[in-house]
């Protein structure tokens, strides 16, 4: 559970090599928190990633568990592996995902399927088996890095923004079908963010880095919102980008 | 099966659990049988403030009987003052039916809505602990059920160690079904108070020491304003009293006792309106309310034991997000922790509405009891402070650094290694819990965090 200032027990990042992933960790990380777990393809990379913490929380039990979220029908499994080293999960964070930028999507169906896999078909399996797990436990928050790619699908990444928009939905509608049992889900929904994974891209409005965001979803968390944008301004945005008809929509130089 | 998202009076830290709500043992046992892995945990009236009362996906039950159709299942002795009463009773149903007899419970918390079961697995102390000792030890013998549902009767004489364990044990030595508590006689209802205002810390530490004549009053406890600085930091209002004697009350019923609800908290509180400036400006009132001189004068004991019962659900009055209770000790000659808390706290601008100082007496034979000798400090803060979990572990470190401890039955941040720090003796107590709880039973949110109960299993 969480204690009575909000700090959660034991929290998991799926991605652990995520820059988002790691500024959440960041701010959410405090006094209060007894054990942590990466998951992650690369452990030496989420292991130099979480020296920091283990400096400045020496009493935290950090763990790294190798996983490969491509491997969508056993991320069931990985729960149940995390589950025994640490008992309760009391925050999940999800910031796996592949963005495919520069792969040609008309000829590359198996780097297609790889992306659906991790962003969509893989979490939602995650996800799936983290509830039933959070359930049993009658406490749990699941914090989703979405996009606002999946807010409207737009040419220029309709792979991508596709994949989010699905594991959007599904992310809101799972929230819904948790009320009463303790658990509940937070969807974070950042513009264009300044990492690795958009390294070289050019910049849309409204671009934002990944300590904002990690704010953003911290207050979030501790304030059980269901939806976050980051930035804000997004969330109103989105409500006028969202109502254009289709000849207008397409006619935008997004 | 009745799945209910339960807090504690803080408000923080929901999760949800199966509600069974059921006295009879008989109904109690059966329940048993069905709890799963996820365990099960008594609650009374959820007066604790953390996570005490609450298990997370496990099986919650509920012993409450304010509605209880048969009235209130306790039989007082009108000779000796011994009451039999069952553990569901509320200290409030007790005042009712005792009052008017000449009968006062011989403790009680700040609140009268507690149950009997939690009063003695939070080990409960008042504002007598220098005069007379905690809850635990005004209780000749109590009936417990185990996790087996086999049930045992404890005292001091027979199962010390079981006893013991269980008094302050946090309910996690079995649920307790029935208790025999010595009465205190009094000889009317009003109590006999006397207050005085000081100007700083230092005058308050000196009037409640073991020099002055802190002991010759049976009540003491000190209101401090946590917000004053420079040379009135630490100021405070200082209550000590007794019982009034039949002849110091001019009544014709001398045992009348009304303790009416006056006020209700609205069902929506803005978060944030008990701030640093609301709170500054209601010390400085209540400072000055008090006399500047020493004033003898008369109260009802609602006005003087339970003041904030008189609003209903004042808890609610901070917000949605909830609030902690901050209640630790620290040893009689350690009054510059006190003072460096203090200072701690006001430099980072949290405010605490109600900050009270009491000088407690000496401990008794339960290893996870709170009171020891030394000074308590309560206070209530605003569980949506910015930075509150790093101050408070900062604060935690003094505590502990000086030998002190927190109070488990209002805990709501503490790390397992300060219950070790703090309680040398938890792993006496918890060879003990082994004994009594063979399966593993026994568990809650608080017993969860904390690493009370055996940390190995992951439920």
């Amino acid at each position: 559970m969480k204690n009575g200032v909000g700090v959660a027990q034991n929290i998991v990042l799926f991605g652990g090599t995520s820059e988002i992933g790691q500024a959440i960790l960041d701010k959410v990380v405090k006094p209060g928190v007894s054990r942590l777990v990466l998951v992650s393809r690369d452990i030496d990379t989420s292991t130099s990633m979480t020296q920091k913490i283990a400096e400045a929380h020496p009493d935290i039990d950090i763990h790294h568990v190798r996983f490969d979220a491509g491997d969508a029908a056993s991320l069931s499994h990985v729960v149940s592996e995390v589950v025994s080293e640490i008992g309760d999960i009391d925050v999940a964070i999800i910031a796996q995902g592949l963005l495919n930028e520069g792969v040609d999507n008309y000829a590359n169906p198996e780097a297609l399927i790889e992306m659906a896999n991790v962003n969509f078909t893989g979490t939602m399996v995650l996800m799936y088996a983290l509830a039933a797990r959070m359930k049993s436990q009658g406490y749990g928050k699941i914090v989703l890095l979405s996009s606002v790619a999946g807010a409207r699908v737009r040419k220029a990444n309709a792979a991508y923004g596709a994949t989010k928009a699905g594991i959007d939905g599904f992310a809101l509608a799972l929230d819904h079908d948790l009320q009463g049992t303790g658990v509940s889900v937070l969807v974070v929904r950042p513009g264009f963010v300044t990492t690795k994974m958009t390294q070289g891209m050019k910049k849309a409005p409204f671009s934002t880095d990944p300590q904002s965001v990690a704010d953003l979803t911290a207050k979030a968390i501790a304030s059980n919102k269901t939806v976050v944008w980051a930035p804000g301004i997004l969330q109103w945005m989105f409500l006028v980008l969202k109502a254009l008809p289709q000849s207008v929509w397409r006619r935008l130089p997004l | 099966m009745v799945m209910q998202q339960l807090s504690g009076w803080g408000r923080t830290a929901w999760t949800v659990a199966d509600v069974v709500h059921s006295t009879d043992p008989g109904q109690i046992a059966h329940t048993l049988q069905t709890v799963g892995e996820r365990g099960a945990i008594a609650r009374g009236l959820g007066r604790s403030y953390g996570a005490a009362a609450q298990n997370a996906g496990g099986v919650v039950l509920e012993l409450t009987s304010e509605h209880d159709p048969l009235g209130i299942d306790a039989i007082l002795d009108p000779i000796t003052g011994t009451l039999d009463v069952a553990s569901s009773v509320s200290l409030d149903s007790i005042l009712r039916m005792c009052v008017p007899r000449g009968w006062f419970v011989p403790v009680t918390p700040g609140t009268r809505f507690v149950t009997v079961g939690g009063a003695i697995a939070s080990d409960v102390h008042g504002k007598n602990h220098h005069f007379d000792g905690s809850f635990g030890q005004h209780v000749s013998s109590l009936t417990l059920m185990l996790s087996s549902g086999e049930i045992v009767e404890l005292s001091p004489h027979s199962r010390p160690d079981w006893f013991w364990a269980t008094v302050g044990g946090m309910g996690l030595t079995g649920v307790i079904l029935r208790a025999t508590i010595s009465m205190l006689p009094i000889e009317s209802s009003k109590v006999r108070v006397e207050t005085e205002r000081l100007p700083h810390f230092d005058a308050v530490c000196e009037a409640m020491s073991t020099e002055g004549d802190d002991g010759d009053y049976r009540y003491s406890v000190c209101w401090v304003d946590l917000l004053a600085t420079g040379s009135s930091m630490g100021r405070g209002v200082l209550t000590r009293g007794d019982h009034a004697k039949r002849s110091d009350v001019s009544d014709d019923e001398p045992l009348a006792y009304d303790p009416r609800l006056r006020i209700s908290a609205p069902g929506w509180v803005p978060n944030g309106l008990l701030n640093k400036w609301s709170i500054k400006a209601f010390n400085e009132a209540w400072f000055r309310k008090a006399p500047s001189k020493r004033h003898v004068g008369m109260e009802s004991i609602p006005a003087f034991f339970h003041p904030l019962d008189g609003v209903n659900k004042w808890n609610r009055l901070y917000g949605s997000q909830g609030f902690i209770q901050y209640q630790f000790i620290v040893p009689l000659n350690r009054t510059d922790v006190l003072r460096k808390v203090i200072e701690t706290f006001s430099a980072a601008g949290v405010a605490s509405f109600l900050a009270v100082l009491k000088r407690m007496g000496p401990q008794n034979p339960a290893p996870m009891s709170f009171p020891t000798e030394g000074w308590t400090l309560t206070l209530d803060i605003a569980a949506g402070i910015k930075g509150l979990a790093e101050l408070l572990s900062r604060v935690d470190a003094m505590v502990l650094d000086a030998g002190g401890r927190h109070y488990l039955a209002k805990d709501s941040h503490v790390s397992p290694s300060a219950v070790r720090r703090g309680y040398p003796r938890l792993e006496e107590w918890m060879n003990v819990q082994h004994q009594m709880d063979i399966s593993g039973m026994w568990r809650s949110d608080l017993a969860r965090r904390l690493g009370l109960i055996d940390s190995r299993r992951n439920s």
